[in-house]
This record gives structure tokens, sequence and C-alpha cells, in this order.
């Protein structure tokens, strides 16, 4: 029952976008941080100067 | 006695640089992307009304739209650095160019999830091969095939003018995508803003352009921290190139010292 009601709902679809949005762009967000922190370990402090 | 070395300091924790990709800049602008987000939730999932004919479906306009606009953002810059690149052969604008390309991706992808969320509601499918679904979902292969060109071995510079070139033949789409709905007869509804004075509810539209800012800084934030990986991946590669090279010499040396 819950399950029909909740199918036939917009904000499923509004939550599933919207979260959809969210976790990629996070993920996405989050692997390219912590990706530059692990090449920061083995690149010499010149050549990661940010200005 | 005080030992001066010129040799870089790798896996040292000596020095003063950052660790990250982040800087004060980009953690002031990421502060600035956080406040519009929580701002964008308040005022899309809460505040705004619903819409006469979508009812709340409309609250994924304010996610869908800004997601496809800087989508075409994010290869408008991705072409115009390959532009630079083929016309002077520029390392910056080729990481700016694959950065802004990646960033294009998962927005093309979330352009296409979140556009069949909203068509299944509004429309009673999540997709229809017209005009402008189709021309999305070839935008999404060309660039994921810019990927794999990226990811092919060649040396930096062949490698660069291949990606440009791909770049280029991908924007080609952009246009296509963007007026398929005029072009052709279409299920996807044409553009809501394209006047100065649109249609629309006051708050709905104060709205959509905190989702506008949010999603164009957002993106400015992700190409920076994406294009100093980007950097620091050219130099770790420069790096292992040399040990590599120092090491065939140091063992040409050892050969040749221990001939007969």
């Amino acid at each position: 029952m819950t399950t029909i009601v909740l199918a036939d709902s917009p904000w499923l679809y509004v939550g599933l976008g919207w979260g959809a949005s969210a976790g990629a762009l996070l993920g996405y967000a989050g692997w390219v941080v912590v990706r530059g922190r692990r090449l920061s370990r083995d690149v010499p402090p010149e050549a990661r100067r940010w200005s | 006695m005080t030992t001066v070395t010129t040799e870089p300091t790798r896996g040292v924790d000596v020095d003063d640089a950052p660790r990250s990709t982040g800087s004060p800049a980009t953690r002031a602008l990421g502060a600035v992307v956080l406040a519009l987000v929580g701002l964008l939730v308040l005022l899309g999932l809460v505040t705004s009304p619903a819409e006469r004919v979508q009812g709340e479906a409309v609250r994924l306009f304010y996610v869908h739209v800004p997601t496809s606009t800087v989508m075409f953002l994010a290869v408008g810059v991705a072409a115009l650095g390959s532009i630079v690149v083929l016309w002077k052969g520029s390392v910056f604008w080729d990481l700016v160019a694959a950065a802004s390309a990646e960033i294009a991706v998962v927005l093309t992808g979330l352009s296409l999830v979140t556009g069949m969320l909203w068509g299944r509601p509004t429309w009673g499918v999540y997709w229809v091969w017209d005009a402008r679904l189709t021309s999305t979902a070839l935008l999404f292969i060309l660039l994921l095939g810019y990927q794999a060109v990226r990811a092919l071995p060649a040396d930096r510079t062949t490698r660069a003018r291949r990606c440009a070139v791909a770049a280029l033949i991908t924007s080609l789409n952009v246009p296509i995508v963007h007026y398929s709905v005029d072009w052709w007869r279409s299920l996807h509804q044409p553009a809501t803003i394209s006047t100065l004075d649109p249609k629309i509810d006051d708050a709905m539209l104060v709205a959509f352009a905190v989702g506008m800012a949010t999603y164009l800084l957002g993106y400015l934030w992700l190409l920076i921290h994406r294009f100093r990986v980007g950097w620091l991946e050219e130099q770790v590669a420069d790096l292992g190139l040399g040990d590599a090279l120092a090491e065939r010499r140091a063992e040409g040396l050892a050969d040749a010292g221990g001939a007969p």
C-alpha cells in the first residue's frame, strides 16, 4: 500500500532527482579532493603552491 | 653544519605548501557554494509553490535546468581550451579542457537522470526517443569517448591534440541539443527562461536563480580542483619518468664498470 502511494507521489521523483544530484556531485567532489591529497604527497612543494 | 639540498623533498613534511588542491580562495568559494546549497534546498523544496499543472514535480526544475545549463558551459570551456591547445599547444588549456570535459560527463549524466525522473510524473514515461533526449544521450556518449581518447597511451603532445579534436567534435552537438526543441517536434518543453521578463512566479524565479548560482559556482570550484589534480598527475608522471631514467643510467654505469 505504501509503495503504491509513493509511486503515485511526485515527491518520490523529486526526492530521487535531488538525491541523485547531491550524491553524484558530492561523490565526485570528494573523489577529486581525496585524489588531490594523495597526489600532493608525491609532488615537491614548489610544484603545488597554488595562487 | 647546515646541509643545503636542491633535491625535491618528496614525501617529507618539511614544507609549508598545501598538501591538497585547496587554497584560501577555493575554501572561500566552497563555503559560498555550501551556503547556496542550503538556500537552494530551502527555496526549492520548502518555500517555492507547487506549479498549477505539474504540481510538486516542478521542484525538479531547480536542479535539472541548472545542471543542463552548466553542462553546456562545461562542454563550451572544454571546446575553448581545445582551440587554444590546437593553436598554441598550451599545456595549461589542455588540463583546463580535460577537467571541464570530465565535469561535463557528470553533469550530462545527471541531466539525463533528473530529466527522466521529471519526465515520469509529467509525461507519464521516463524516456522517449525525441530530439532533445536523444541528442543529450549522444552528447553523453561523445563525452565518454573523450575520456577514452584521454586514456589512450600517447606522449603528452599527441594526447593533447587528439583530445582537442575529440572535444571540438563533441561540442558540435551542443547547439543541436539546445535548439532541438525548436528544430524538431519534441515532447520536451521549449526554454522556460529565455527573456528578461519571464512568465514565472517570483518565488520560483528566485529559487531558479539560486540554483543557477549554486551550479555555476560549484562548477568553478570543481574546475579549479580538478585542474590542480590534473597538474599534480603531470608532475607525478614527470617525476616517475625522471626516476626511471636515473635508474636506467645507474644500471648502465654499473654494467660498464663491471665489464671485463
